[in-house]
């Protein structure tokens, strides 16, 4: 079974989801949390890179973290699902292992 | 007394909610208001998000402080700089941001609006001429 992987800073303050993208392998899954959410915006420094990795990852974002700082799904980069708590919960359950970029 | 006012400058530069730095700037920017200096705010890097449009906190059950900018005009606190630079690497625009505004004493109360979009070069002539400059 593939990895989970939890990023929780955002990409435009720290090197976190870079280490990631870098070091997590195809077929494993991202899921994007607190400040981190804001990585999933559409028109971002970043959003051609993270579409890039969605070729063979999986990217996910938590969507109660979104809407704390003012956004909501229309506002993501395609391809990026939205999951809340329980979706969170079966994200872990279906990975073989978790491993947190911080 | 009017000898006596120094230029203070909060610049805010990260996301709020995932760290406190946010909340704990906003406190003392509200405590300054009470000593009638000249007071301005920084926003930029990701310290833009900290004042986005429609922040709703119901199912991360933060506390939202959000609202809480809408007071700064009240405290004679209207001169907010956004950096135009950190609003377009995160794909934002002004329109993403709340409406700020404050109401003039000098022109017949009239509302206006307290963000001033600012290059990164005005931002550096604008910090040079301050006396005391907060960073958080």
């Amino acid at each position: 079974m593939a990895m989970l992987h939890t990023v929780n800073k955002s990409p435009f303050e720290r090197n976190s989801l870079n280490s990631c993208l870098s070091k997590s392998k195809e077929g494993s899954t991202i899921l994007l949390i607190e400040d981190a959410v804001v990585g999933a915006l559409k028109g971002t420094v970043i959003a051609d890179k993270l579409t890039a990795a969605m070729s063979n990852k999986n990217i996910y974002v938590l969507g109660s973290d979104l809407n704390t700082r003012g956004f909501t799904e229309a506002e993501i980069l395609d391809g990026i699902k939205v999951v809340d708590y329980s979706g969170f919960v079966d994200l872990v359950a279906e990975h073989s292992n978790v491993q947190s970029w911080l | 007394m009017s000898d006596d006012i120094k230029k203070f400058m909060f610049v805010n530069t990260k996301a709020p909610y995932g760290t406190v730095y946010a909340l704990e700037s906003l406190e003392v920017v509200l405590i300054s208001a009470a000593f009638d200096q000249d007071v301005s705010l920084v926003f930029c890097d990701d310290g833009v998000f900290q004042i986005t449009r429609n922040q709703n906190t119901e199912a991360s059950g933060m506390k939202n402080f959000s609202p809480a900018y809408k007071a700064l005009g009240d405290y004679d606190i209207n001169k907010l700089y956004v950096e135009k630079e950190s609003l377009e690497e995160r794909g934002l625009t002004l329109d993403n941001l709340m409406d700020l505004t404050y109401e003039d004493e000098d022109d017949d109360w009239a509302e206006k609006p307290s963000i001033k979009l600012v290059t990164r070069a005005e931002l550096a002539d604008l910090m040079d001429g301050q006396d005391v400059i907060i960073s958080s």
